[in-house]
């Protein structure tokens, strides 16, 4: 293994100092994804300048209504907080549906947006990935590729962003705080995540040198009747196939407002606005969710091994957004916050 | 001081739940594994592998490694001890795979092409990393597929009575199916690991395996030893399942040892595993079955297709099981095999069996709905009474006793057999089984059994715990036999300096033991019976069985069992759960409850590791593996592991002297088919192809139209 430097920062101004001091070094959050990246060569840091003990790990309800999280909170934290359950359902389902418990103990907020795609080509450094080593190329696209995206990709890389949160954090606007050395700065969530176009090697709007601080969530009513659905490979700890956060407000048989975002099918968590335009205002049925999910689908361009997922996004707006319209009828029993899998039982 | 004479005679170790008497030390971190115990002035081995499927090395460029810190030394096909590999070992001819270092090609991507040997294992690490390597890079081809070109059927894999397709024509039903499963790997907890250093002029292995014996022999003869000068012992090992046998990390370490005169380590990383230990081969299987309108079968015929290495062939026998298992007037089976740019295939949990019953128990399955009798019935209705080829008499088969208690148990009498017609909320649900056999041999063995001048006792056998309770197992059959309690045996396995005794493996280890430790421990007991005091040595006496062994009337030895599983599959999203399984197993007398049910019960996750989820992605265009790790090779986590309940029904083997068959194997064969039986009943589509993955369910949807019609319908209703 490659010998690295290590810094702990106590303040979010000196860890930015260490980092321009030191622009080979990375931030270290929970170490969750850079550490194995770091074992398998893809990542090589000269130094690591260690963020966890930055003062970034509070969760405050804001004035107008919305949420706050520090950088530094735990996935596990995050998950756990009373007001993150009862506002933005959704958002503590989809961190519980990632990792494991040890995992989410340790991963941060900050962490989670940044970490990197689980291709099996970008873990493997004798293999091409123009992702991680630019014009090389992208084996995916002509061979193992069907966990990999049908939405905004391009000829130079197909590869997924692996996040659960951070599919809720879009579905619900989250703008994302930094801080570098010339000041703090937002992003949008929407802005955060740049096209893949021919350079999948730049993530993220990030200036360089730059630290997340925090994410913001408006006030989103909606968000109170959310839903988070996760399918994968097996019942746990393996990255979504395809995943939907999904909020929805009925009101007199009409959809009154909605919020879709899909996981898994795209270099950035995927906002499904053509979607919500559709259903807001018409009928919440079965047959108006489907054609919604199809007018946002319309632009996938699945290649032969994923075509699948067209049918697996659809099948899981349809089906998420009837659970969410009977949760809303008086006499459904379905408690948005904890939906049981009758098939998991007590293993969950 | 005791008195022989005094000693009261305690039994019925055998058979009572005992936790294993190394518990304690695993739990704690006391026991040490190869890849932990320290040693004074260890260097250690990093591997580089090739990054080509298939060339020859043109350059390997060490200076600038060798001037990094703490590097020893680069090993590679300039510089390395010759080996010879010209030599039948305890199972054949060895896979010329493990000489490295010999020559300039390269068979396969991920093959050792240099050891670098460091202070730190660190060192090493990074130095390997550093490592240039140059190639002239050739065409590789590493794609498997049913019937393609230079697929060859091996001397002595097809058996056949009778005329198949005369049978065919002439049945009332017929079945014709193809099935597929994919490269599957062992990936044990404990990677391999093996120290080697020469000591008063002996080679001492210290490694992980599941035989000393075996893996001395194996160096032996590749170094061109006296036997009696290499000494290896295994004495944890996390796993095997097939793939601890002679391998490229104890070979490299004796080269590595010889060269620097230093005790070497070498220790193979999760991705290592992948290219370097061996794997399951994917198969591509047919099953034809011809009925008569009752369901008696006319006709049975399964061919099966793996794919093996270039230079080595290892036979993946799935069409073998089908000899055992059902009768028919035409009865054709074959096991055929293509060479690819690929590390060899191995062993790997009930090779053959697995796959090849899930092929064979969903055919039946598909037979049975055809003929609409129920797949139980149908199984009765074939039973056989005597080796359907062999024509030889059964030990023990007590198949319709698995079949009668499993029913009893998962309620089997209350099912509807129509497919796709229980649902709850978005699940479809869905029950089926499937039957296992697998051999119940015997190796010849030694054993000692010393009885210490402190009233405790010794035994000595070179017996491998591979994590199956091999350990604990011996001490209960000790104790029984000395009739003493288990807590006065004292049991030392693992150090090839103990004598011959059989391997852990086919699942033959405890019966392999046991009945070398029942002759020492009998004949000592009656020792001691005749009184007399025990001098400070203690009385030992040693035990052979291979003439016993040998004087086995000749028989079809089997362990069988009934395989039940309750699935529910959401169509509209692809998730197939497992609710409930159930195994009823008659597997020869069983040892110690607690062990072997965690055996059948492992076996029966791998089943349905292997049904759902187990797949190795071969890259076409590298010739190597997408994702060759834990995180890419998927297997059921323990949110995907219902309530599993595995039993047996007494089957004592009465040729055996303890009465064992063997546990190890049988508990993961039918168990993938008892799921893909259950994903029909419940979704009315049949999957044939394994892993029964969420895409493969999606595109099937329910057969009786789309998957989006489905989800749509289900809605609206």
């Amino acid at each position: 293994m490659k010998e690295f430097g290590y810094q702990r920062a106590f303040d979010v101004p000196g860890a930015v100092a260490l980092l321009g001091a030191d622009p080979d070094a990375r931030y270290l959050g929970g170490g969750t994804n850079l550490v194995d990246l770091m074992k398998t060569g893809v990542e090589r840091p000269a130094g690591l300048i260690d963020v966890r003990e930055l003062p970034l790990n509070d969760i405050e309800v804001t004035e107008s209504g919305g949420i706050r999280i520090g950088a530094t909170v735990t996935n596990s934290d995050l998950a756990a907080h009373p007001e993150v359950r009862r506002r933005y359902p959704a958002l503590a389902q989809a961190v519980l549906a990632g990792a494991s418990g040890q995992l989410r103990n340790m991963a941060t907020v900050g962490g989670n947006l940044l970490q990197r795609t689980r291709c099996g080509y970008f873990a493997d450094v004798a293999k091409p990935c123009n992702k991680r080593s630019p014009g090389s190329g992208c084996p995916a696209i002509e061979g193992e590729h069907h966990n990999h995206a049908i939405l905004g990709a391009s000829a130079h890389c197909v590869a997924t962003h692996p996040s659960d949160m951070g599919v809720a954090l879009s579905a619900f606007d989250a703008v994302v705080s930094y801080e570098t050395a010339d000041g703090p700065g937002e992003l949008p969530i929407a802005d955060f995540y740049l096209p893949v176009g021919d350079t999948p090697h730049l993530e993220t709007a990030l200036p360089p040198g730059a630290l997340i601080t925090g994410v913001t969530l408006p006030p989103t009513p909606v968000a109170a009747v959310s839903r988070y659905r996760k399918v994968r490979e097996r019942a746990s700890y393996a990255f979504a196939i395809g995943s939907l956060a999904a909020a929805l407000d009925v009101r007199n048989g009409l959809v009154h407002d909605v919020r879709l975002a899909f996981g898994a099918v795209a270099s950035r968590p995927w906002r499904a606005r053509e979607a919500e335009a559709a259903l807001c205002g018409g009928p919440a049925t079965a047959e108006a969710f489907a054609a919604a999910a199809d007018a946002e689908l319309a632009a996938a361009e699945p290649l032969p091994d994923n075509a699948y997922k067209v049918t697996l996004i659809r099948n899981l707006v349809v089906s998420v957004l009837t659970e969410l319209t009977e949760s809303t009828e008086p006499s459904a029993s379905t408690d948005p916050t904890d939906p049981t899998d009758p098939s998991e039982g007590a293993t969950r | 001081m005791t008195t022989a004479t005094g000693t009261p005679a305690v039994t019925g170790a055998v058979g009572t739940a005992h936790t294993r008497v190394e518990g304690l030390a695993k739990v704690t971190g006391a026991a040490r594994y190869a890849g932990e115990i320290p040693f004074a002035e260890m260097a250690h081995g990093w591997l580089v592998l090739s990054t080509i499927a298939r060339g020859r090395i043109s350059a390997i460029e060490e200076d600038a490694v060798l001037a990094m810190p703490g590097v020893l030394k680069v090993l590679h096909h300039g510089n390395a001890p010759r080996v010879d590999t010209d030599y039948t070992g305890l199972l054949g001819r060895p896979d010329p795979t493990i000489a490295v270092f010999q020559n300039d090609r390269v068979p396969y991507l991920g093959w050792p092409v240099a050891l670098v040997v460091a202070e730190t294992s660190e060192q090493a690490r990074e130095a390997a990393e550093a490592l240039v390597v140059r190639y002239e890079e050739e065409p590789h081809d590493v794609v498997f597929a049913a019937g393609r070109p230079g697929t060859y059927t091996p001397d002595g894999s097809a058996a056949q009575k009778g005329d198949v397709e005369a049978e065919l024509a002439a049945s009332e039903f017929v079945v014709d199916a193809e099935y597929t499963t994919p490269e599957e790997h062992h990936t044990m907890l404990e990677p391999h690991a093996a120290m080697a250093r020469w000591e008063d002029g002996r080679l001492e292995v210290v490694d992980s395996n599941q035989s000393t014996m075996w893996v001395a022999g194996e160096l032996a003869n590749l170094f061109s030893l006296d036997p009696s000068s290499v000494r290896v012992r295994s004495e944890h090992v996390g796993g095997g399942f097939g793939s601890k046998g002679v391998r490229v990390h104890q070979v490299c370490a004796v080269m590595a040892t010889t060269a620097i005169h230093r005790p070497v380590r070498v220790v193979l990383t999760r991705r290592q595993m992948f290219s370097l230990t061996g794997y399951r081969s994917p198969t591509a299987q047919r099953v034809r079955l011809g009925a008569d309108p009752d369901g008696r079968l006319r006709a049975f015929a399964h061919e099966s297709q793996n794919l093996t290495s270039t230079v080595h062939e290892f036979v993946e026998p799935s069409a073998t099981v089908g000899r055992v298992m059902y009768d028919a007037d035409a009865h054709h089976t074959v096991n055929r095999v293509v060479r690819l740019d690929v590390p060899t295939p191995t062993f790997m949990r009930a090779p053959g069996e697995a796959p090849g019953s899930f092929a064979m128990e969903c055919a039946l399955d598909e037979l049975a709905e055809q003929a609409g009798i129920d797949p139980i019935a149908l199984r009765v209705r074939n039973e056989p009474d005597v080796g359907p080829l062999s024509g030889l008499p059964f030990s023990s088969r007590n198949v319709l006793s698995c079949f009668e208690e499993g029913a009893r148990r998962f309620g089997w009498a209350d099912r509807d057999p129509r497919p796709g017609v229980r649902r709850d909320g978005r699940w479809l649900l869905g029950t089926g089984m499937a039957a296992a056999a697998f051999p119940s041999n015997a190796l010849p063995s030694t054993a000692s059994v010393t009885a210490e001048a402190d009233g405790t006792f010794t035994v000595r056998i070179n017996a491998a715990d591979i994590g199956t309770g091999a350990r604990t197992a011996i001490t209960q059959i000790a104790a029984d036999a000395l009739r003493v309690s288990p807590g006065r045996v004292r049991t030392r396995i693992a150090d090839s300096d103990f004598g011959p005794a059989g391997i852990a493996g086919g699942s033959m280890g405890t019966r392999s033991w046991g009945w070398a430790v029942t002759v020492a421990a009998d004949e000592l007991r009656e020792r001691l019976a005749l009184g007399g005091t025990v001098p400070p040595e203690g009385i030992t006496v040693r035990s052979d069985t291979t003439e016993a062994v040998g004087a086995l009337a000749k028989k079809e030895r089997h362990s069988f069992g009934a395989q039940f599983a309750e699935v529910a599959v959401d169509v509209a999203t692809g998730e197939v759960r497992v609710r409930r399984m159930l195994g009823i197993f008659a597997a020869g007398r069983i040892i110690n409850p607690l062990t072997a049910r965690s055996q059948l019960v492992g076996g029966m996750i791998w089943g349905l590791s292997m049904a759902l989820h187990e797949e190795a992605v071969r890259d076409a265009a590298s010739g190597g593996h997408v994702s060759p790790d834990l995180a890419g090779y998927h297997f059921a986590a323990n949110a995907d592991v219902p309530v599993i309940e595995a039993d047996w029904v007494d089957d004592e083997d009465p040729d055996d002297p303890v009465g064992i068959k063997g546990v190890g194997e049988i508990g993961i064969v039918g168990a993938a088919a008892a799921i893909a039986n259950a994903v029909w009943h419940a979704t009315g589509v049949r999957h044939r192809h394994l892993p029964i993955r969420p895409d493969r369910v999606i595109v099937a949807g329910t057969g009786t139209g789309s998957a989006t019609d489905a989800v749509t319908s289900d809605v609206a209703g």
